[in-house]
């Protein structure tokens, strides 16, 4: 027990010092960007117009006049106290621009996490248990043309069929457009979130499938796979007892290690979609040169995305005998 | 018996590579028959071509008979259950993540089953703790142990052992070895495949030497008595590299599988080699003395003598004057 | 048990296969520059024509034939994609070698900034680079080559480490041959094929996360003839059901990438010492 606490306080160390790295760089690649906020955001022309006074008042507001370190020092204070500071663009603390976007993002993100997980271990455990029979094939060409597939073009294409030529779902938002908040339905927020969600999970599939193919190829190559074989155990009890249990461990990593590109082909899926959610936020973000927004919800999906790295250590050794039994004897 | 591998040479060029070119050997009830032969010799590929789980890039043909019926591969799916059993070589049989006595069981969960397992176990000296352990916590001697175990656990009545003794030490092996001799005596048939001579004739009633996928002698155990008795010069090479024997060591090495076009594989080894050797197309199994060899001249002369290693093996043997001919040839 | 023999055998079919999807992308990348400046011409006599002939992808709203758009369209991408693969692949070399070469400080710092660019969602990173460059084409170049290193970094990494430590390049040390030897004889034959097949498998991310900044409007400027452009475009006429906009062009790009894909695999295939078992 001791072991893995100790474990577990050297990562956390680890991923607190990454996310500072991840701040820095986030924070000193906007600071670099030759692009003007005042420009994108007011407008040249409207520039022109305004007063020397009030230019200075917007300058103060964006934060180009004052100097990086300063800005960066004080951006960091503030998070430390629990304030990430307030977006220029939403005008409201950027902590709960995040929680609202997180919030509605949240459900599409794991309903594509979950659906791809499972249906990715499926496919990929019976496209390496069929190698080189037509199943294989077939699911080895899907995987093949979806990861070859733009996210964002695979949401117009269903968006296409779905919802302007069969008209069975919504072309966009996660609600109805024109509706108080309160009116607005379960059922409502679901039928919207059907369409983005089958995006994710249809793109992440593949990835997962693909990866868990390698491994149960591994694993029916091994020895002890041809030794269950050799004292009568069936191709299905193989497959099983054995593939099942030996490609899990590998397939833990695997689905957290996902949780970076579910994050990210929501980005694309959610503007495509109108979806408000993270994705859609970060993008506005970035093209309004949103600094303290865009910073915001970088460090806070890196944070997941660690945190997702760290959730696959603890349950390798809590799942993996060999760790499991050997911390404990020592 | 034959197996062949489809394989890819240097650049596109695709070959069927012959590993086994004509093996043959008969295991009676109640018999241990060791197979004895280098490694790449075709051992493992007998035993895996028995039980009919060959790899997906091979290619077997001949004739296998079990019970009087030929064995094929839909048979052998059905006689692995319960009738053929495998002893396999060492621990990375067993999978990694499963526990001992699911792996025995095969997942059965009934009474009957689980006792089986039970006896099988304690048999062999494995507690009932042993049953909660995974792979990785046995120590060499244990993991052999219950892989014999899961053997027994079948009842079968043909058990092949594959290299079921490296690494451990020869107390450990001895009573392996031991075990072995008992299953035969309860009427059992017995193949214990080897690459060392000396543990093969501690147990087996008879020894089947293979060279490069082929058999190149049967003979029974006290023909090892001394090297006048065997047949096959590669044979009498072998016992020659015994200690105790001489300890002369064997020059040159087995040819790679693919390399044999024609004639004896042991030709470029082998000090009588004539022309007709290398010349015949495929040097036959012949009966010999209540045993059998693959060798044109099997009777010529009862020395291997190997260049300079003949003054040592003079010293150990009898025959020094068939050495002597040779060497003045 | 005995296979039927085919008429060429799987190796004769993948250098087949490789020669011909090299041709092809070399095709649409030397048409797709020559068409450029007739894929840009307007002429509104054509306007939002469907597919047919002679405009087999159909026609926009400015009447530009969205064939000819497509093609030009490929080929830029298929010239970041080049571009980018191989900016990444040097980055990739150069700092996994150096982390297994040069001590644990070294590898430790390397191994972090691994790990801190594999923690950013790839597609926001891309997206804060292109920022930093002030976007256009020189942010989607850089904003690609710098987000794609770090895996191929890392398996560099592990490989270099394996062979330095592997039992035959001992033995060379120990029976003197020269380090150069070593490099050339024993390091060098063993990284390349991994090397080779990891850089061509960068293509086909390359394209898309290009594609992919572009379409979020952080990369590519509308004028340039890019799909991500253009399906970014099509987005504003779903509604009006010109489905060509979108379908054909995305159709051609999923080719050209699944064409990368499959060409990486066969490499992989041909140079891995494992698969001369059929």
């Amino acid at each position: 027990m001791k072991h893995r606490l100790k474990f577990t306080g050297k990562k956390l160390i680890r991923i607190g010092i990454l996310l500072l790295g991840v701040s820095l760089v986030t924070f000193l690649l906007m600071c670099a960007s030759p692009l003007d906020p005042l420009q994108t955001n007011v407008g040249q022309v409207a520039l022109g117009s305004m007063s020397a006074e009030q230019v200075e008042r917007l300058e103060a507001y964006w934060g180009v006049d004052t100097p990086p370190v300063q800005r960066y020092l004080g951006w960091l204070s503030g998070v430390l106290q629990g304030d990430f500071g307030t977006s220029l663009l939403y005008r409201q603390p950027v902590m709960t621009v995040i929680g609202e976007r997180l919030g509605n993002s949240f459900l599409l993100l794991l309903a594509a996490w979950m659906i791809s997980g499972v249906l990715g271990m499926a496919l990929g455990v019976t496209a390496g248990a069929f190698r080189g029979k037509w199943p294989d094939k077939l699911i080895r060409g899907y995987c093949i043309v979806i990861s070859s597939t733009p996210a964002f073009w695979l949401a117009i294409l269903l968006l296409m069929i779905f919802s302007v030529w069969l008209g069975w779902l919504p072309v966009g938002l996660s609600v109805p457009a024109g509706m108080a908040a309160e009116a607005v339905s379960a059922a409502d927020r679901l039928r919207h979130a059907i369409l983005p969600a089958l995006t994710l999970s249809i793109t992440g599939v593949a990835n997962i499938a693909l990866h868990t193919r390698e491994k149960m190829i591994d694993v029916m190559e091994s020895d002890y796979v041809l030794f269950a074989r050799a004292r009568g155990e069936s191709e299905l009890s193989v497959v099983l007892r054995h593939g099942l249990r030996n490609v899990s461990l590998p397939a833990i990593t695997l689905q957290f290690a996902s949780v970076s590109e579910i994050i990210g082909g929501s980005v694309l899926v959610e503007q495509v979609f109108s979806y408000p959610g993270l994705g859609q936020a970060a993008v506005t973000a970035g093209l309004g040169s949103d600094l303290p927004l865009l910073l915001g919800i970088t460090v806070i999906t890196a944070a997941i995305v660690f945190a997702g790295n760290l959730i696959a250590d603890l349950l390798y050794g809590v799942v993996d005998p060999r760790i499991r039994r050997g911390t404990a004897r020592e | 018996m034959s197996v062949s591998f489809t394989q890819y040479g240097r650049g596109i060029r695709r070959r069927q590579l012959p590993v086994i070119r004509d093996l043959s050997l008969s295991v009676g009830p109640g018999e241990v028959v060791a197979v004895v032969g280098a490694s790449g010799s075709g051992k493992s590929l007998l035993a895996h071509g028995i039980l009919g789980i060959l790899p997906y890039n091979s290619c077997m043909e001949g004739k296998i008979y079990y019970d009087g019926q030929v064995l094929t591969r839909e048979r052998a799916g059905k006689l692995r259950k319960g009738e053929i059993a495998l002893i396999p070589q060492g621990v990375t049989y067993l999978d990694p993540l499963m526990k001992v006595r699911d792996q025995l069981t095969g997942g059965k969960r009934d009474k009957e089953t689980l006792d089986r397992c039970r006896r099988a176990l304690e048999r062999y000296g494995l507690g009932k703790e042993t049953e909660e352990l995974y792979p990785f916590e046995l120590s060499g001697g244990m993991a052999r142990r219950v892989l014999i175990a899961s053997a027994v656990m079948q009842n079968p009545r043909l058990i092949i052992a594959d290299e079921p003794t490296p690494g451990l030490d020869v107390r450990a092996a001895k009573r392996i070895l031991g075990h072995f001799r008992e299953l035969a005596d309860e009427g059992a048939g017995m193949l214990f495949i080897t690459h060392d001579l000396a543990l093969a004739l501690e147990v087996a009633d008879r020894v089947t030497v293979f060279y490069a996928g082929e058999t190149i002698e049967e003979a029974s155990v006290s023909d090892f008595a001394g090297a006048e008795r065997l047949r096959h010069p590669f044979t009498k090479a072998l016992w020659r590299a015994m200690p105790g024997n001489g300890f002369v060591p064997l020059r040159g090495a087995q040819p790679y599988p693919g390399t044999v076009r024609q004639g004896c594989p042991f030709a470029e080894q082998c000090e009588r080699c004539r022309r007709e050797c290398t010349e015949t197309e495929q040097i036959p199994l012949r009966l010999s003395g209540g045993g059998k060899v693959r060798c044109l001249y099997p009777e010529e002369g009862d020395c291997t003598a190997l260049g300079a290693e003949i003054g040592k093996a003079e010293a150990e043997d009898n025959s020094a004057g068939h050495a002597g001919r040779e060497i003045a040839r | 048990m005995k296979r039927r023999e085919k008429l060429y055998n799987r190796r004769q079919t993948t250098l087949f296969f490789l020669a011909a999807a090299i041709f092809v992308l070399a095709a649409v990348t030397v048409s797709g520059i020559l068409v450029e400046e007739r894929a840009a011409a307007t002429d509104f006599s054509r306007t939002n024509l469907a597919p047919g002939i002679p405009y087999l992808f159909g026609t926009d709203w400015m009447g530009r034939d969205m064939f000819l758009r497509t093609l030009s369209g490929l080929s830029l991408s298929i010239r970041i994609g080049v571009l980018t693969a191989a900016v990444s692949a040097v980055t990739a070399l150069c700092l996994g070698t150096a982390a297994a070469v040069f001590g644990s400080r070294v590898d430790a710092a390397v191994s972090w900034v691994i790990d801190l660019v594999m923690g950013i969602p790839h597609i926001l990173l891309v997206m804060l680079i292109s920022i930093a460059c002030g976007r256009g084409f020189v942010g989607v170049v850089a904003g690609v080559s710098l987000s794609h290193w770090p895996s191929l970094a890392r398996v560099v990494r592990t490989e270099v480490l394996q062979i330095k430590s592997a039992p035959y390049v001992l033995a060379a040390e120990k029976l003197g041959v020269s380090r150069l030897q070593i490099v050339r004889r024993h390091m060098i034959p063993h990284l390349f094929p991994q090397f080779l097949t990891g850089t061509i498998l960068l293509f086909p991310h390359a394209i898309l996360h290009e594609a992919s900044v572009t379409f979020l409007g952080f990369g590519l400027s509308s004028e340039q003839p890019a799909i991500g452009v253009i399906l970014s475009e099509s987005m504003q006429y779903l509604t009006t059901g010109r489905w060509w906009l979108a379908l054909f062009p995305g159709l051609a790009l999923v080719f050209v990438v699944v064409l990368f894909a499959m060409l990486g695999e066969r490499v992989r295939k041909l140079l891995d010492p494992a698969s001369v078992h059929e």
